[in-house]
């Protein structure tokens, strides 16, 4: 077990200093498409501002973005206080203003100040003034474990967001996803929790697509088609589930693997039409088991496609225990061998 | 335990408050004695907005209502010492503060009736809807006068808060940010000291929650609550501080609550209502009425008649509110997001759907 702690997330030496540009044939990072996604989207709107700590003349501790306050200046990306209530509810405030602030928390748990101002502000703005603003404002988080990090560092706290009626809740799981979802959000009128793999930061690579996703509300997408099993899987697992699928097509099965890209709304009709399809569903996550992701996507598939199961829907999820100190993460995080169980469980 | 607002007309910021106070001189080129009279206006039309508002409660018209009775001199000056285009930020200590700028009262009632639409478009009033958990607001007045302010506005934005929110983190979170970030917010505390039953000793361990100001590296003020001309005094020069880009300030106006925390609450339980009674000799009204009688700028008459018309243009609001129909359900949803999932209720019916889809 690596004990270099943190040393391949906050080694900026590590990182393309040059952020990536759309249509650059070279392959960048996850963490380069975020930036670039930034980039294009503070240059297209004078309204983006980007609010967080640290995210200046440094960039940001992941270096998301890095490059972005020389080219913008202090104006448009503002470092902030240690104070994650204090800019999540300006943040509210400079949306009554008419800007679209994106905003980085630094780490999946230090989203938690910022609760209150998200539950009851963010959330519930646009419904407390009878539809007259909008709160187009977007909360990158960095989210998961499996980077080493020391303790609340390594959180999936999307449910909890999924539970909070008014806000739009995705992620992305590759360079090419990172780039148009989040310029998406930016785009989107409704507030958006962008939860960024932080695993995946800087171990994909891809090229950036040219334009945002379209309007609306972001479609779940079938990454690898199968006929035999559907694994509905999201951000950091996906890597994973796709390990997975290869594994099985040596053994002869063929596994579907959904991306579910947005938690909430769940894109029902992506989950049933495949899993009518393959009869079978392994949902997969390293977040808690209990009232995750995977059980909506399980009560779902109960609800509406209960009559074309061949098999029991199975999670494959985290622990319902604080997410463990980092000796212990291998241990925690799904692996192959634990969704290989599952699916065989299914096809049972 | 409790004396009379201890810095009072004595403090800078109020000094000359007995009607020698050149209030904003030059600002607006707004006469003094008018000011002294829209003032006055304004501080019984918020009275009789109050005291129907506990009227419709006590007849089940409305549910639990949060009086603000006695606290009117700090949110009328408030209000008069900004100007259309800057915003307000509220608690729900302030929900007739709107109506000052133009909302129906039958409409700020229908919230305590619980009623949906008593929302209301907060650039049609520069008011922010009434924030429910303490102090929560007051970051979202930070970062709209940032909006403004890198939009090249000159807006100032004012919010009003109590001696029990400025415990709330969110209080001090906002106060920082906003004077790190020099943005144009005046903080007025209205220091009424009793959070429902908490009194200000249980919330501060400082004579003066102003005192706090140096902290946060802003000015900080002090000035009795119940004199309409050193609030305004002591708001406006804080306003103008803002405007002309000298950053945030804090303005603690001291009084006392002299009515229930809402209409729920029994303070016998807690505090010597002979106290309150005491208190209750000081509210500003009657004593800002004697110093404008005194000054010749009204007679007993203007007085009478003011609070007449007053009282009948509420009596009427709550025949309004009488009238409204009650909503039919469509609004749980109708506004949550502006772009909702395909799953959810059409826009005439809300429906909760089961079944095969
Ligand atoms: C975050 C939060 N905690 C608790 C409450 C419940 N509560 C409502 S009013 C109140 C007292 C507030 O006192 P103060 O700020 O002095 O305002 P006042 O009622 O005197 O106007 C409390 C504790 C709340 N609204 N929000
Ligand atoms: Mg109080």
């Amino acid at each position: 077990m690596a004990g270099t702690i943190c040393s391949d997330i906050l080694d900026w030496r590590a990182l393309t200093t040059s952020p990536a540009r759309p249509g650059n044939p070279g392959p960048v990072t996850l963490v380069q498409a975020v930036d670039a996604a930034l980039e294009a989207e503070l240059a297209a709107d004078p309204r983006v501002v980007l609010l967080g700590e640290d995210i200046g003349r440094m960039g940001g501790v992941f270096r998301a973005t890095a490059g972005l306050h020389a080219r913008f200046g202090e104006n448009r990306v503002l470092d902030m206080p240690a104070s994650e209530a204090g800019f999540v509810g300006a943040a509210v405030g400079m949306c009554l203003a008419g800007l679209r602030p994106v905003v980085e928390l630094q780490f999946d748990s230090f989203s938690y100040p910022a609760f209150e101002q998200i539950v009851c502000h963010l959330a519930r703005y646009r419904w407390r003034t009878a539809g007259a603003t909008e709160m187009p404002a977007v909360l990158r988080i960095p989210y998961g474990g499996g980077t080493h990090a020391p303790e609340l560092h390594s959180d999936s706290p999307e449910a909890l967001f999924c539970h909070v009626p008014g806000l739009v809740v995705v992620t992305p799981s590759s360079p090419a996803d990172a780039y148009s979802m989040l310029r998406w959000a930016i785009r989107h009128p409704d507030p958006v929790i962008f939860m960024e793999p932080k695993r995946l930061y800087r171990s994909t690579r891809g090229s950036l697509p040219a334009d945002p996703d379209p309007e609306g509300l972001p479609r779940a997408r079938v990454v690898r088609p199968g006929t035999d099993v559907t694994i509905v899987s999201y951000g950091p697992s996906l890597p994973t589930c796709l390990e997975v699928a290869e594994v099985l097509a040596g053994r002869g099965t063929s596994a579907e693997i959904l991306d579910l890209r947005a938690l909430w709304p769940l894109d029902e009709t992506a989950v049933l039409t495949s899993v009518r399809r393959t009869r079978r569903c392994v949902v997969v996550h390293e977040a808690p088991r209990s009232c995750g992701v995977g059980a909506e996507v399980a009560a779902l598939v109960a609800e509406h496609a209960m009559f074309s199961l061949d098999g029991p829907v199975v999670r494959v999820a985290g622990l319902d225990a604080p997410f463990p100190m980092f000796m212990l993460e291998d241990l925690y995080l799904p692996d192959p061998g634990r969704i290989v169980a599952a699916v065989d469980e299914a096809l049972r | 335990m409790i004396g009379s607002p201890s810095v009072g007309s004595d403090s800078p910021a109020s000094r000359g408050g007995n009607g020698t106070l050149a209030v904003r001189a030059g600002s607006d080129g707004v006469d003094c004695a008018v000011d002294k009279l829209r003032l006055w206006t304004m501080m019984v039309r918020l009275r009789a907005y109050d005291e129907r508002a506990t009227l419709l409660q006590r007849q089940g018209r409305i549910g639990a209502y949060p009086t603000f009775w006695g606290e009117e001199a700090i949110q009328a000056a408030a209000v008069l010492a900004v100007r259309d285009a800057d915003w307000l930020f509220l608690s729900y200590r302030q929900n007739a503060v709107p109506v000052l700028r133009g909302l129906p009262p039958e409409q700020a009632w229908a919230y305590f009736r619980g009623d949906p639409r008593s929302f209301f478009d907060p650039s049609q009033f520069g008011c922010a809807p009434q924030c429910v958990p303490l102090a929560t607001h007051l970051p979202h007045a930070v970062g709209w006068a940032m909006g403004r302010r890198l939009q090249g506005g000159d807006e100032v934005a004012l919010a009003f808060f109590g001696d029990g929110a400025s415990s709330e983190g969110d209080a001090h979170e906002a106060m920082n940010l906003a004077s790190v970030l020099r943005a144009p917010v005046v903080f007025l505390c209205t220091n009424n000291q009793w959070a429902i039953s908490t009194p200000l000793s249980r919330q501060a361990a400082v004579d003066h929650l102003s005192a706090r100001a140096a902290g946060y590296g802003m000015p900080g003020a002090t000035v009795d609550g119940y004199d309409p001309l050193a609030v305004l005094g002591a708001v406006a020069e804080a306003v103008d501080r803002a405007r002309d880009g000298g950053g945030p300030s804090l303005v603690e106006a001291s009084c006392y609550r002299i009515g229930p925390h809402a209409t729920a609450d029994d303070p016998s339980l807690y505090r010597d209502e002979a106290e309150t009674a005491v208190w209750r000799q000081r509210e500003p009204i009657g004593r800002f009425e004697q110093q404008l009688l005194d000054e010749g700028l009204l007679a007993t008459q203007d007085i009478t008649e003011e609070h007449e018309r007053a009282a009948s243009a509420m009596r009427a609001a709550g025949h309004r509110l009488d009238g409204m129909p009650a909503p039919t359900g469509v609004e749980m949803t109708a506004h949550v997001l502006a772009v909702p999932p395909p799953s959810w209720p059409g826009p005439s019916a809300p429906t909760f759907s089961t079944g095969e889809r």
